[in-house]
């Protein structure tokens, strides 16, 4: 993580603090747009914690890139006056701002094992409100969704229960109440 | 207006309909359609360079000097691939130019095709927008709108990749007109109610500074005519980037100087201890700033910008104004009349005390010498003998470049062509073709060094073939000099392949080309020899020896603050003046 600013000069001192921010990116649907995006962070040295893009209103040709991203607010600020200097991009929304966006992840999570363990993996998963999409007489996959945090946790305890891979969609974000971006 | 015709023909029609006058560039087999079409017509006049580098530079001076976007055209692999450099160089500086490249044809894209590059995937970080078209029919709609990205907002670079069946392909062509880009709309005004914020903060301010960038320039004719005005009636003291000379007249009472790593003891010391600073179209870059966390620190920061991005990157400001320099100096040269308050007189008068004390110390100081051509003397002898005169200045990168914005007194907007941002050596020859070709009766000089014009020098050649009377005053010293100062400050003066051992003789070099030689290499045949060079109606290079241990200062060493300069004749060891931290910046 960049957290200083973009010059080779001894950076003021650092007295800001890291923040974690989900931007909505809303952009046209054309070739390069996604390596537009991702070319900026990397170029730049910002950090993308979290990435999610998929046409969403198909008429217009439009496209919504979901980021996690941290920094200073003086990064933070940076990184979405650089994302709306981008040609072919229409808006750029800080959800975090404000505390109003709901953020969701969704995960498959492939388990292995026998006996006790694939009972006590059944009963996490009930209490995670996970779903089985998949099944053999040794294995599971679950289909789990929530915050990014609820499904660490879930990975977490997995894990001595014979956890084989994961799959994570990324953070996928929307701002409350009626109001579009 | 709607019409039938193939891409290549569109290439054409776009062109002129978007008013561009001369193209430069560079055929391969990429483009051969798009040359067939230009070979028959005659309005729009094809500049053929030596290396697309120099088409990109030349299109840069060419846009810089006439405020239009510079056009270029190259072919695909080597010649986009070629001409990355002045691409990069235009975005950091700002320049609007539009550069076509051809591209093997649609269906083999992808397939390591002979002279086959991922154009867009190259040149997607160094330009401001790029396009790659797959349909004859969006065609012209591509290039209007590649026009409109290059020069409104912060201009820059924009590309459009064309592959070869494109060009032979028919399709309908669309005007210009109604081609308006459905997201990029930058803002122009600025926000009323911060501009007059800002005019407030102006107003009480006892120890107020402008600083100004190429924004300035960028913005227009109209936005130096305002600056100046706002200059005048505020009395405050102005001091510009390098990209920002000739917005405010050097030759004005009020002109600090230019600021940063080189500029004079008192714009620096006026940045250093100001109450008030008045940031428009500049972008407070490392060469400006120096250290950060000592940059500037009691004052109140004022920053006008069309970019957004611009504002609060490297420096916290306390009023962010986004819009164009023109409009905004407007409002505040309307704001600042209209006010009741009147500026604190005693206060300044004491400020400009200050400054004047500071400006005391002269800092551009040298020790001439009978003997020796000083390069800070020929520059100052060439300023005498061009002043009058309607006259274009580019460089190339190095202590010549420095000495070219220490010394030569730029009184207009859009007479001065540098690389600033990427320090491109070998821009300053191209640049030169550029900008005669948009001003041909003009007096176009590149003030160069010998080692960045050999980057370069094959577009002797171009100016010769098309009569362009360009003249490339060597500040020759046989180092590649602002080198050699890093490695006497820095690196315990060994001198590590800084040094050219066996340099073209440039005289004869002029003459291969078909231009003009000259050399001088004694302080007292300088003023006759110069003044024979503005006569000689075709190119020279002129091939001036000065003395090769001179240092470029005053200067401000890596890593420290506007108030920690060193000066020419200063006690202190330079070696001293240098942080181990300062030594790994650039
Ligand atoms: C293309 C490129 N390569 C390397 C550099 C690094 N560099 C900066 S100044 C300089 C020396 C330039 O020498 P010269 O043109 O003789 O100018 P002088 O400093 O002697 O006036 C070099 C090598 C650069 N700026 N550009
Ligand atoms: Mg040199």
């Amino acid at each position: 993580m960049n957290t200083t600013a973009t010059t080779h000069y001894p950076a003021a001192k650092e007295t800001q603090q890291i923040e974690h921010r989900t931007l909505s990116i809303l952009v046209d649907n054309e070739p390069g747009v996604l390596a537009r995006v991702i070319g900026l962070f990397s170029g730049r040295g910002y950090n993308i914690d979290s990435l999610t893009v998929s046409e969403t209103e198909h008429e217009q040709h439009l496209s919504r890139i979901t980021i996690a991203t941290q920094g200073t607010p003086m990064v933070i600020e940076q990184i979405k006056n650089q994302l709306e200097r981008l040609v072919p991009v229409h808006r750029v929304v800080d959800l975090t701002a404000g505390m109003t966006a709901i953020e969701r992840e969704i995960a498959l999570v492939k388990v292995r094992g026998k006996d006790n363990n694939r009972v006590e993996a059944l009963r996490l998963a009930d209490a995670f409100r996970a779903r089985v999409i998949d099944a053999t007489t040794e294995s599971f996959v679950f289909e789990i969704t929530g915050k990014s945090d609820k499904i660490d946790q879930f990975v977490v305890l997995m894990a001595p229960l014979g956890l084989v891979e994961v799959s994570r969609s990324g953070i996928v974000a929307i701002g409350r109440g009626p109001e579009g971006m | 207006m709607q019409k039938e015709m193939t891409g290549a023909e569109m290439v054409i029609q776009a062109l002129l309909d978007q008013g561009v006058e001369h193209i430069f560039g560079y055929p391969g087999g990429a483009v051969l359609p798009i040359y067939d079409a230009l070979f028959q017509q005659d309005k729009l006049r094809h500049v053929l360079v030596r290396h697309e580098q120099g088409a990109v530079h030349a299109a840069e001076g060419y846009a810089r000097s006439s405020g239009k976007v510079g056009a270029v055209l190259v072919t695909s692999g080597p010649g986009a691939t070629n001409a990355v450099t002045g691409l990069t160089d235009a975005l950091m500086d700002s320049i609007p130019i539009v550069v076509l490249t051809g591209q093997v044809p649609t269906h083999l894209i992808g397939n390591d095709a002979f002279q086959e590059c991922d154009t867009v995937g190259i040149t997607r970080p160094c330009t401001k927008h790029n396009y790659l078209v797959k349909n004859v029919n969006d065609l012209s709609r591509i290039l209007h709108e590649a026009f409109y990205v290059a020069a409104n907002g912060r201009p820059g670079p924009v590309v459009v990749d064309i592959p070869k069946d494109i060009q032979f392909a028919k399709g309908t062509y669309v005007g210009p007109k109604n081609i308006q880009h459905k997201t990029y709309q930058p803002k122009l005004k600025g926000d009323l109610d911060k501009v007059k914020a800002a005019v407030e903060l102006m107003r009480h301010a006892k120890k107020p500074v402008f600083y100004t960038g190429g924004g300035i320039i960028n913005s227009g004719k109209e936005a130096s005519v305002l600056l100046r005005e706002l200059v005048k009636l505020t009395g405050f003291p102005i001091t510009s980037t390098l990209m920002g000379l000739g917005a405010y007249p050097a030759a004005d009472p009020q002109w600090l100087g230019m600021l940063g790593m080189h500029g004079t003891y008192e714009a620096n010391l006026t940045m250093h201890d100001c109450d008030v600073m008045i940031c428009i179209g500049a972008r407070f870059d490392d060469r400006i700033t120096g250290r950060l966390d000592a940059f500037s620190p009691g004052s109140k920061k004022i920053h006008v910008d069309i970019d957004p991005s611009s504002i609060n990157k490297n420096v916290h400001v306390d009023l962010a104004i986004v819009g164009d320099c023109a409009h905004v100096l407007e409002d505040m040269v309307r704001l600042w009349r209209a006010g009741s308050v009147t500026p604190d007189k005693k206060a300044l008068a004491a400020w400009w005390k200050q400054i004047d004390e500071w400006r005391g110390k002269k800092s551009l100081a040298y020790k001439n010498s009978k003997e020796i051509i000083k390069p800070q003397y020929a520059i100052q002898r060439l300023y005498e003998f061009t002043k009058g005169l309607d006259a274009y200045i580019t460089t190339e990168v190095g202590q010549h470049q420095m000495w070219a914005a220490q010394f030569y007194q730029f009184q207009e907007p859009r007479r001065w062509m540098t690389s600033g941002g990427l320090g491109t050596m070998g821009y300053g020859l191209p640049a030169a073709v550029g900008v005669q070709m948009a001003h041909p009766k003009s007096l176009v000089i590149d003030i160069a060094g010998e080692a960045s014009v050999l980057m370069t020098m094959q577009e002797m050649s171009t100016a010769a073939q098309y009569d362009l009377p360009i003249k490339i005053f060597i500040l020759n010293n046989q180092y590649m000099g602002m080198v050699r100062q890093w490695q006497e400050l820095l690196h315990g003066g060994r001198y590590s392949h800084s040094y050219t051992e066996s340099l073209p003789d440039f005289v004869k070099l002029a003459e291969a080309y078909h231009c003009v030689g000259m050399r001088c290499e004694k302080p007292g045949d300088l003023d006759a020899a110069i003044q024979e060079m503005i006569k000689v109606k075709k190119p020279v290079i002129f091939d001036c020896v000065v003395d090769q241990a001179e240092n470029c200062f005053p200067m401000i060493p890596s890593g420290r603050a506007h108030n920690e300069m060193l000066l020419g004749d200063a006690g202190v060891s330079v070696e001293d003046a240098i942080t181990e931290e300062g030594k790994v910046l650039v």
